[in-house]
């Protein structure tokens, strides 16, 4: 009876203390905005909104609803975290070997990169790539094209869009490469068990994603053509291009820094994870006549993953969050976009910001539920 | 790097407001407001973050402009002295929490009047000291001289959280033409950005598009055109819930625009006194018990016309010698041919 007590009492004052002050916050914020006249409701999220934003992946303008503007900018920050996360883990990764590399030239660079890009910060980084380099840039009509096609202007960056025909078979040939090469790498993997034999899965695979696709051009009758922009006077000195898809400079400026400053953390969780494994790991591996591909894929990587991984998924939370900082160059992103115009439209400060709050945590969550998945995945199964 | 502390402490602010206990009672006689600024002995008065003519800070942070003056005034009446205002400088975003938080006592920050700021978000608009109207700037070599020649594929930067985002869309809708709006949160960042060439118009307040025209790198090479898209009615804001403190800021202002009225500046006002003119005197002081409606003293409007001038000497100091706007257009005495037509004091 006493042992329970003695258990039940700290945890009961614990709750007890927890929602006394969340109470206490609320009952203020209650009387401090009835004071002031401030009503509280979600009402306005179906209201509309009557404000235009900049780049939208949905369709939206202003006679949509305020719930929609917030979808916007919540696509507009999962997009730019994607593709930062993306290019900040490929740069990572290459820039973490580089590190290691045995040529001098190639580890300085490396080495220089990393205590470059990281001790600067970072809301300093998206002002240079904004304000100071793609001020550098030309204007739309004295733009030079690149390939003949691409169009690198202070306005943006504006690329050929792609006009299919018959997409859907293109795409079902892609899904089925992807599912005949999971096919193989598991008849592989029995054959190997087997038989000892090995399959080249690899050469195997690049073939049919290749081949499987070019088929469809073929004989599926999926075309594929280009709309190439092409330049639009709009007034004596004022151009735009037209046709083609824009990629505003607002994205470039904010992807660019996201990814170059995160990838330094990230270049560093690999050197750490790379040399986390032992020497004697490498030459048991090469001893028992592994070829130096067989051990980077067979014995380091898998243990450099387990100490990659976890530090590797702060710095996809940190570059999620850090991208809150696009409001500064005008990126319509959830900030800018909810927390900011809407925010002060409706001026729902309570009810908008802990929107935003939560939306945040949940992005946050899912990557690292996500991370955690995977990192388990990988972890050294105990049998 | 300095506006997100500025943004980190607006929100503090905010949070603590809500998380503190006030003892704020409707039925009090006296202005909470006023007692409150009468102890700590300075006005707080938000601020725009750099807007010539109205509230800009000169390099040793010495606050000059015709909002700055409302602040001034304010000072003048509750404290007898108009240098007593702690200047905190806002962006469009943060100014309404600011306010409604408690961190300063007045906005006088170019806001418009809405009905909706005015009925929804715990705000009271005191009154007009600008009468202003959106309007688009653009480089003189494009070529264009009105808003007629604008195309489909035009970008125009501006800024966000004011009414500007939403008169330019109501424009363009009208008209019929696909436009990228390109919003930023500070001021100086959308000069930069249209200077730069990203977008082809800047859209603001016509005020404000002279006052930053002076901060471009070229000012002759960019226009303001002729048309005028909203009503825009600029003037100082208070909480709602302090009806006295609202009479304060409300008669500070309307003292500057009747003084410049009956002629009564900062340097004939002690003149003044012996005026036969029974409206004179009751500005300055000399009839009548004004100031006991508020709980100030008797002079309390001849400090403001003394310490801070009237109307007129604001403009003339701020916008007009500054070269922003020359031509008073609207904000002229009613008299005048203008719109500035106030209740009297009596």
């Amino acid at each position: 009876m006493n042992f329970k007590l003695k258990d039940i009492v700290p945890q009961l004052i614990t709750v007890t203390a927890v929602v006394l002050v969340f109470g206490f916050f609320t009952y203020n914020a209650q009387i401090n905005m009835e004071n002031r006249g401030i009503d509280f409701g979600y009402g306005f999220l179906s209201q509309e909104s009557s404000f235009d934003v900049q780049f939208s992946l949905i369709e939206y303008d202003g006679s949509h609803s305020y719930f929609r503007a917030y979808l916007v900018g919540l696509l507009n920050t999962i997009l730019v975290s994607v593709i930062g996360i993306i290019i900040a883990t490929i740069l990572g990764v290459i820039v973490g070997v580089a590190r290691l590399s045995p040529n001098y030239l190639i580890n300085k660079f490396a080495a220089f990169y990393v205590e470059f890009f990281r001790n600067i910060p970072l809301l300093l980084q998206i002002f240079f790539w904004y304000f100071a380099a793609l001020r550098a840039l030309p204007l739309p009509q004295d733009a030079e094209a690149m390939f003949g096609v691409f169009f690198l202007t202070i306005k943006g960056l504006y690329v050929p869009a792609f006009i299919w025909q018959n997409f859907s078979v293109f795409f079902y040939s892609v899904v089925a490469a992807i599912i005949a090469i999971i096919v193989i790498r598991i008849h592989a993997k029995r054959v190997q068990e087997n038989q000892g034999k090995q399959i080249p899965v690899f050469l195997i695979s690049i073939g049919l994603i290749f081949i499987l696709p070019l088929l469809s051009f073929l004989i599926g009758g999926v075309g594929l053509s280009f709309e190439v922009p092409v330049l639009k006077q709009l007034a004596t000195t004022s151009f735009i291009y037209e046709g083609g898809v824009s990629l505003p400079p607002e994205l470039i400026a904010l992807t660019l820094s996201l990814s170059l400053y995160t990838a330094t953390f990230i270049a560093e969780c690999v050197r750490a994870g790379i040399q986390g494994v032992g020497k004697g790991q490498k030459e048991a591996a090469a001893s028992i006549g592994l070829t130096p591909n067989q051990v980077l894929k067979l014995v380091i990587m898998p243990q450099a993953l387990r100490i990659i991984i976890p530090p590797t998924t702060n710095q996809y939370l940190n570059l999620t969050k850090n991208s809150s900082l696009a409001a500064a160059i005008a990126y319509p992103d959830l900030v800018l976009v909810f927390a900011g115009t809407a925010l002060m439209q409706t001026g729902k400060a309570i009810e908008i910001v802990s929107i935003t709050m939560f939306t945040y945590l949940t992005l946050s969550i899912s990557i690292s539920l996500l991370m955690n998945w995977y990192n388990k995945k990988i972890a050294i199964q105990e049998k | 790097m300095f506006k997100y502390l500025k943004q980190l402490t607006s929100l503090v602010a905010m949070v603590a407001v809500l998380f503190t206990f006030t003892t704020e009672s409707m039925a009090a006689k006296k202005s909470k407001t006023l007692k409150n600024t009468q102890k700590k002995g300075f006005v707080r008065c938000g601020v725009s973050q750099g807007l010539p003519g109205f509230s800009n800070a000169d390099a040793a942070g010495n606050w000059t402009g015709v909002d700055v003056d409302v602040c001034r005034a304010v000072a003048a009446a509750v404290l007898g002295d108009a240098n007593k205002v702690k200047f905190t400088p806002l962006s469009a975003k943060e100014r309404f929490t600011a306010l409604t938080s408690g961190e300063i006592d007045i906005l006088s920050r170019n806001t418009t009047w809405t009905l909706s700021r005015d009925a929804d978000i715990g705000l009271t608009f005191v009154g007009v000291n600008f009468y202003d109207g959106q309007g688009f700037m653009v480089r003189k070599s494009s070529g264009i001289t009105s808003t007629g020649q604008f195309k489909d594929g035009i970008s125009a930067c501006t800024n966000i959280g004011t009414t500007t985002e939403l008169n330019m869309r109501d424009f363009f809708n009208s008209k019929g033409i696909k436009y990228e709006p390109v919003a930023f949160e500070k001021a100086d960042e959308v000069v930069a950005a249209y200077d730069a060439g990203r977008c082809d118009t800047y859209t603001t307040d016509k005020s404000g598009l002279a006052a930053q025209r002076t901060k471009m790198k070229n000012p002759d090479e960019h226009i303001v055109l002729p048309e005028t898209i909203s009503k825009e009615p600029l003037g100082p804001v208070v909480r709602q819930g302090d009806a006295v403190w609202e009479d304060i800021v409300r008669w500070s202002l309307n003292t500057m625009i009747e003084a410049e009225e009956y002629g009564i500046t900062s340097a004939n006002a002690d003149m003044m006194k012996t005026s036969d003119n029974p409206a004179i005197k009751r500005l300055v002081g000399a009839e009548g018990e004004l100031g006991a409606a508020f709980g100030l003293d008797n002079d309390w409007s001849l400090r403001i016309i003394k310490q801070v001038g009237n109307y007129g000497e604001s403009y003339k100091r701020n916008i007009a010698d500054t070269g922003i706007l020359p031509d008073r257009g609207p904000n002229q005495l009613w008299t005048k041919g203008g719109i500035l037509y106030v209740p009297p004091a009596r």
